[in-house]
């Protein structure tokens, strides 16, 4: 089996939709008896903002941590980038340029704001343990190189204010951005945000989705981003995979899925038999 | 005839000598536990392990010849060239504990992640006793002594300048000068190397949280065998400088115990802290001994850190240095 191959496109607001970055291929994920994903397929393009959604326990987030190594499937594959990925812990998968972030929040909530982002630069470090101790040579380099990228993403998430602050003394909000940051700040080549605006009010919402846009218009970042508000998600997103249940119901552009019967029942709650 | 404040002044100095070698020890418990939340009980047993090791390979001992003698009834007991000189037998000792590190991590606590502190601190006592009878088994249970080299006896310059000044002369052991200076040097690259390696933040970053660790790309099992290789060494460095102090033999893990006050002296995550929390527990409990001790039958050392530790505990219980614990309401 190889990938599918689209022609690159050109966004109505001008962005390039390239080939298939990702693909998954007839995921079916369990947990002893239960069946949290039930034979799914569905790939990301290169550049685009692909968006899971369904009602809660739809199987959205065990998608997520499928993508980054955090579960591993029964059965499926995962291909990326052209190959066939094998089985893979967290580390590895981030290690692939796969970055994410999480529904609950996993900051380092002892370190600094500055300090939490700079972790995301830890694979972007290669010079020997003793040039590091000391700062020489291609150590220093880097650490100035990782440095000016921190900074250029904390300039662009506007969190300067807090760059010294403790993350354990931020607002939920603020962490959330700072997650985001970290994630950012490691040039991934797909970003994975579970459930970005979670919890949060109209207004954080809404500089959330900016943000969103922002990182994708201006980074050309590949976003999958999984959301149970399906308001917000439509706006966002090029394409758009609904699940329900474990299952696909639905796939395509926010105007297809939204005029799709299945995607109407499973969010206007019809009885399932 | 010297007075007392020339008296209390060389005690000073002795009890900072002394807590240098207790910060040693509680440094390696510091290692572990901020980086895995782990309270290592067995970080003594790996100074004794440490110790054992290194004078078994000095003086060329066979390895387990109690017990292969016992099985094939062989004799072996030295391997032919009988004596390693002290650096290659160092070198080789932080090999063993690297590798003693690694088994750690394997078999006992690789199946024990996510399990609650106490199962896990119940596991280091396991491993304590492992580790005691594996190193008699090793290299035989007699007490050695240990000689690497390093210099001993009274410090000349020190005697002979306090002489002049003060018409005294203070006795300060070589060897006490020179586990300062290692001390110094090892918190010295310790700190760099968690503050600006790539290893050293990726230690940071899983002391703090496992799952943000491993989205940016920290392997987990390769830092907590990190944690432990370093614990190793700081063990094998406490080891060497108990031992050739006192001699290696089973006292030698009970150094474990005055690491305790240490800890809740300077705060259980804080390296600083551990050198700190040392000098004071150090010069207090001589101090006190000196000022103290003769008038309520003396022997304080023996209590004077634990109540000092309690009297902490009450008033800051994070410690000197340790982070303070912020809850959000």
């Amino acid at each position: 089996m190889t990938m599918m191959h689209y022609e690159p496109y050109q966004t109505e607001d001008g962005r390039t939709i390239g080939n298939t970055l990702m693909e998954m291929k007839n995921i079916t994920l369990r947990f002893g008896g239960v069946v949290a994903i039930k034979d799914i397929s569905f790939d990301i393009r290169e550049g685009e903002i692909r968006a899971i959604i369904g009602p809660n326990g739809a199987g959205k987030s065990s998608m997520l941590n499928v993508i980054s190594g955090f579960y591993n499937p029964q059965d499926g594959e995962v291909w990326y980038k052209g190959e066939r990925r094998p089985h893979m812990r967290p580390y590895q998968v981030a290690r692939l340029g796969i970055a994410r972030t999480f529904q609950n929040i996993a900051l380092f909530e002892g370190m600094s704001v500055l300090d939490n982002i700079m972790t995301g630069r830890l694979n972007h470090m290669s010079a020997s343990i003793l040039d590091q101790m000391i700062w020489w040579g291609k150590a220093e380099r880097e650490e100035v190189k990782n440095r000016e990228k921190a900074e250029e993403i904390i300039d662009f998430l506007e969190i300067q204010a807090i760059r010294k602050t403790p993350v354990g003394r931020l607002p939920y909000g603020l962490k959330k951005r700072v997650e985001l940051a970290r994630a950012l700040v490691a040039d991934p080549s797909l970003l994975l945000l579970d459930e970005p605006m979670a919890g949060m009010n109209v207004e954080e919402k809404e500089d959330m989705s900016r943000f969103i846009l922002d990182v994708n218009d201006e980074f050309g970042t590949t976003i999958a981003l999984i959301e149970h508000d399906m308001g917000v998600v439509m706006d966002l997103s090029d394409r758009v995979v609904v699940m329900d249940y474990g299952k696909k119901i639905g796939d395509g552009t926010p105007d297809e899925v939204r005029t799709n019967q299945e995607v109407i029942d499973a969010y206007l709650g019809v009885a399932h038999d | 005839m010297p007075d007392q404040f020339i008296f209390a002044m060389e005690v000073t100095l002795n009890g900072l000598m002394t807590g240098v070698m207790y910060a040693l020890v509680a440094l390696g418990f510091v290692l572990i536990y901020k980086a895995s939340g782990i309270f290592n009980y067995s970080q003594g047993v790996l100074a004794l392990f440490a110790a054992m090791t290194l004078v078994g390979i000095q003086e060329g001992r066979v390895p387990f010849s109690h017990l292969i003698n016992a099985v094939f009834g062989t004799e072996v007991s030295h391997f032919p060239w009988n004596s390693v000189p002290g650096f290659l037998a160092i070198l080789l000792a932080v090999v063993v504990m690297i590798a003693l590190a690694w088994a750690i991590q394997r078999f006992v606590f690789r199946h024990l992640v996510g399990q609650e502190p106490i199962i896990l601190f119940m596991a280091t006592i396991g491993l304590a006793y492992f580790l005691e009878g594996t190193a008699d088994l090793m290299w035989g249970s007699e007490i050695r002594t240990l000689n690497v080299g390093l210099p001993q006896g009274i410090n000349t310059l020190i005697d002979e300048t306090t002489y002049q000044w003060f018409g005294y002369g203070f006795f300060i052991d070589n060897l006490d000068i020179v586990a300062s200076v290692v001390a110094a040097v090892l918190v010295a690259v310790l700190v760099a190397f968690a503050q600006y390696t790539k290893q050293g933040r990726a230690m940071r970053a899983v002391a703090d949280d496992h799952q943000a660790a491993l989205s940016v790309g920290v392997s987990l099992n390769f830092v907590w065998i990190l944690v432990w290789s370093l614990a190793g060494i700081v063990a094998l460095v406490a080891g060497v400088m108990w031992g050739s102090k006192s001699g290696v033999q089973f006292s030698l893990s009970l150094i474990a115990l005055k690491a305790l006050p240490v800890l809740m002296l300077g705060g259980f995550t804080s390296i600083p802290g551990a050198i700190v929390g040392g000098l004071i527990i150090g010069v207090g409990e001589s101090l006190f001994e000196f000022l103290v001790g003769p008038m309520i039958g003396g022997a304080t050392e023996n209590w004077f850190a634990y109540v000092l530790a309690l009297i902490f505990l009450v008033f800051r219980p994070q410690g000197l240095f340790g982070e303070k614990i912020i809850e959000r309401v």
